[in-house]
């Protein structure tokens, strides 16, 4: 559809909270005891932040949980019974005040749980999912959306996008028929745009992606890998905390004769990862592991899923205990 | 909670406690059948997560119990679990797991009246304190409970 | 140029050492762990008060370790676990070089182990002053506030694993939770299975804890998890006399034992 363009009020934005949240599981920031910004379901309205950078965790759980169940079953002597997941039990949830970038990375993750098979769960969550976006007015020295194909405003991926007016009221781009349908249920609380003006984070570009991506092609071999993993650990932290990230194991669990096949996430980083039953490992040390993250977002994805898969948020490098900054790592094979 | 049976789950040392509680049977002595023996072959093989598992898994109450110090089969596998259930009862202490709830014990092969009394006032103290439901709730919680589909 | 860089060239050039791993200041002026190999580039190295990674986990990466003979700049914690290391037999005194910084920033000079020792012997072994507040805060709340605190602290854990693989203590090429026959820990995370992995991780390091909080400093999500291995570390010393990290030759505490050890609640 046509992007409409409406104002909102800050009383009204409170108003409308209070009218999703009471039927709906609305998905909103928080600040944490310890200062770091994460998601919660129904926070209070006065809880809710506005002005955070960002969260420590994205919001990918909303499509793509840490745990999910995927089957229960039941051993018997012979053979086993299967309880398949009723999805149409997924709930409607509204994502309340994400990034653009967080926003944006939903298409990422669908080029690759939609890819040739459609996968029910993933599928099953994004289409129960509103997303309410909030633009940002701030951005801190890891952001750098800009530097693979995104701006601190981008519409992609939200159904509804909040930008801040100097004024402390909303401009808010109705994108989708979602969006719209939350509108037309709130008439009131919508009133015409005239000519406010959005205050939006500036974000320096640092790199161009699709040189990165053409430098990527030849540079398997290259020292630079080794060099500049040297301090990697080899923690799954960036991967856990990245929109993005979405591999996963899939494990049984059982008690006695009743279990459950579930899905949680996992990390390339991790030696385990690709160890095999033989003993051999193919990406045996950390270098190859940090190849392979860097790789498979700028290298892999644009090439088998047209998607580029990494939407700048920074926060693995925010998140990395020895500050691998994964924008300066960019900068520097872009140089190679 | 008044017809509560607690699950006590026992880890014995093959040398002593167990033959200890065979001793108890033989001799005809009766005592709370609440208690699930688990033979190892000494006390300084009983990992410290085999207690978690159990607590995770529906155990209400646990009994640790090997020969007494100086009697080891193996002369001094029971001195080895003495320093580790020293640091594990810490541990549990600060992390606020009921040491109430675990019995650490020396009963030796021919201490069979000891045992029940062991096994009873273990069994007495736990069902005074009730199941275990604190920590056997956090086995299905994680963050993103509210929304999956169970 | 500062001491450190100044006896890492020196230590660079004379192919003392193949390698330096110190601190650097990285792009957006955060401290990061650096590695040395080239004497024009030890100008770099920095040392100041943001200076607190454990860099001793490093000694036992295999990619550093492949580089060569390691110099390494040495704060007291990093002193304790490369004797740790020693004593475990993990890093071989002969292939390293500790560039030891005192308390006041100064460049020790660490000419072999026996010096660290002593050096350590004199140091403050106790754990850091703002954790001991911390855990006395927490030894003084009930055990059920405890347990709540905990709950609430576990229920975050997102099992990155970032406490294992920031430790230097934990160098174990196979961890008890790659393990899954049985299965100790479970692969997803949820309040109970993060709970038994920090329990677990927590008694593999009783007694060896040397008291850095790299754990706690590495978390992405902020779990004091430090605060477990240390609360050991002091109860390690209750009980049994014992600080990690003091000598080559230290005994440990979970594998040695003596008859007369003291308890109270073994009936």
């Amino acid at each position: 559809m046509e992007t409409i363009k409406k104002l909102i009020r800050k009383q009204s934005l409170e108003k409308l909270y209070a009218t999703l949240s009471a039927s709906r599981k609305v998905y909103a920031p928080v600040v944490a005891a310890d200062k770091r910004v994460e998601y919660k379901y129904n926070p209070a309205y006065a809880e809710v932040t506005f002005e955070h950078i960002q969260s420590t965790l994205s919001v990918k759980n909303v499509v793509f949980p840490k745990v999910e169940n995927l089957m229960y079953y039941t051993n018997n002597k012979v053979d086993s019974t299967i309880t398949d997941i009723d999805l149409t039990k997924i709930p409607e949830v509204v994502l309340w005040g994400s990034h653009p970038c967080d926003n944006s990375a939903y298409d990422v993750l669908k080029s690759i749980f939609c890819w040739d098979i459609k996968d029910e769960f993933f599928a099953k969550r994004l289409e129960k999912l509103v997303v309410i976006g909030l633009a940002c007015h701030q951005s801190d020295a890891y952001c750098f959306c800009t530097s693979v194909g995104l701006t601190p405003n981008s519409t992609k991926g939200s159904d509804i996008l909040l930008s801040k007016t100097k004024s402390g009221d909303y401009i808010a781009e109705i994108l989708t028929e979602k969006g719209n349908a939350i509108v037309t249920a709130s008439p009131d609380l919508f009133e015409n745009a005239n000519n406010e003006e959005a205050v939006i984070a500036e974000v320096k570009q640092t790199f161009n992606h699709e040189q990165v991506t053409e430098k990527l092609k030849t540079a398997f071999e290259h020292p630079f890998w080794v060099a500049n993993s040297l301090r990697c650990i080899g923690c799954g932290a960036c991967a856990y905390v990245c929109p993005t990230c979405a591999c996963f194991d899939i494990q049984d669990e059982a008690k006695g004769k009743e279990g459950r096949r579930y899905r949680s996430w996992d990390s390339c980083g991790f030696g385990l990862f690709t160890l095999h039953t033989s003993g051999h490992n193919p990406r045996e040390v950390q270098s190859q592991r940090w190849r392979q993250r860097i790789m498979h977002k700028f290298s892999y994805m644009p090439d088998r899923n047209e998607s580029l898969g990494c939407v700048g948020c920074g926060r693995c490098s925010r998140g990395c205990p020895v500050d691998m900054n994964i924008s300066e790592q960019l900068q520097g094979l872009q140089n190679i | 909670m008044s017809d509560f049976e607690p699950k006590v789950v026992a880890f014995v040392c093959n040398w002593c406690t167990y033959a200890g509680a065979d001793l108890t049977g033989t001799s005809r002595i009766k005592y709370a059948t609440n208690v699930k023996i688990i033979r190892f072959p000494c006390t300084g093989r009983i990992d410290f997560m085999l207690l978690l598992k159990s607590f995770a898994n529906g155990a209400d109450g646990i009994i640790i119990s090997g020969c007494h110090p100086n009697d080891c089969h193996y002369t001094s596998g029971n001195f080895h679990a003495k320093r580790r259930w020293i640091m594990f009862k810490e541990l549990m202490d600060f992390m606020g797991i009921d040491m109430k709830r675990i019995t650490y014990s020396w009963v030796s092969a021919a201490e069979g009246a000891r045992w029940a009394e062991v096994v009873n006032t273990t069994v007495a103290r736990v069902r005074e304190l009730g199941p275990y439901v604190s920590y056997q709730k956090m086995v299905n919680t994680h963050i993103e409970e509210e929304v999956t589909n169970e | 140029m500062s001491n450190i860089a100044a006896k890492a060239k020196e230590l660079l050039e004379s192919k003392a050492v193949q390698v330096v791993i110190g601190y650097e200041a990285g792009p957006t002026g955060v401290v990061r762990p650096a590695f040395i190999t080239d004497a024009a580039k030890a100008d770099s190295l920095i040392y100041n008060e943001n200076c607190v990674q454990n860099l001793a986990m490093y000694l036992t990466k295999h990619e550093v370790k492949h580089i060569g003979k390691m110099g390494i700049v040495a704060t007291l914690p990093v002193m304790r676990s490369i004797m740790m290391l020693i004593s475990e037999q993990q890093v071989v005194p002969e292939n390293i070089v500790v560039l030891g910084i005192a308390e006041d920033g100064k460049l020790l000079d660490i000419a072999d182990m026996n010096v660290m020792h002593s050096h350590i012997e004199k140091s403050n072994l106790g754990n850091p002053t703002k954790d001991q507040e911390k855990l006395a805060e927490l030894n003084k709340l009930s055990i059920e506030e405890r347990f709540k605190f905990w709950e609430q602290e576990m229920s975050k854990c997102i099992k990155c694993y970032a406490c294992r693989q920031s430790c230097p203590m934990c160098y174990c090429i196979r961890c008890s939770t790659d393990c899954n026959q049985p299965q100790w820990i479970p692969v997803q995370s949820n309040t109970q299975g993060n709970m038994d992995w920090h329990i677990l991780r927590a008694m593999h390091l009783a007694g060896r804890c040397i008291s850095c909080g790299e754990c706690g400093r590495a978390c992405p999500v902020n779990i004091p998890c430090h605060l477990l291995t240390m609360q050991l570390s002091d109860q390690a010393y209750n009980y049994f006399k014992v600080h990690a990290g003091t000598s080559v030759d230290m005994k440990s505490v979970m594998s040695t034992f003596e008859p007369n050890d003291k308890e109270s609640f073994i009936i």
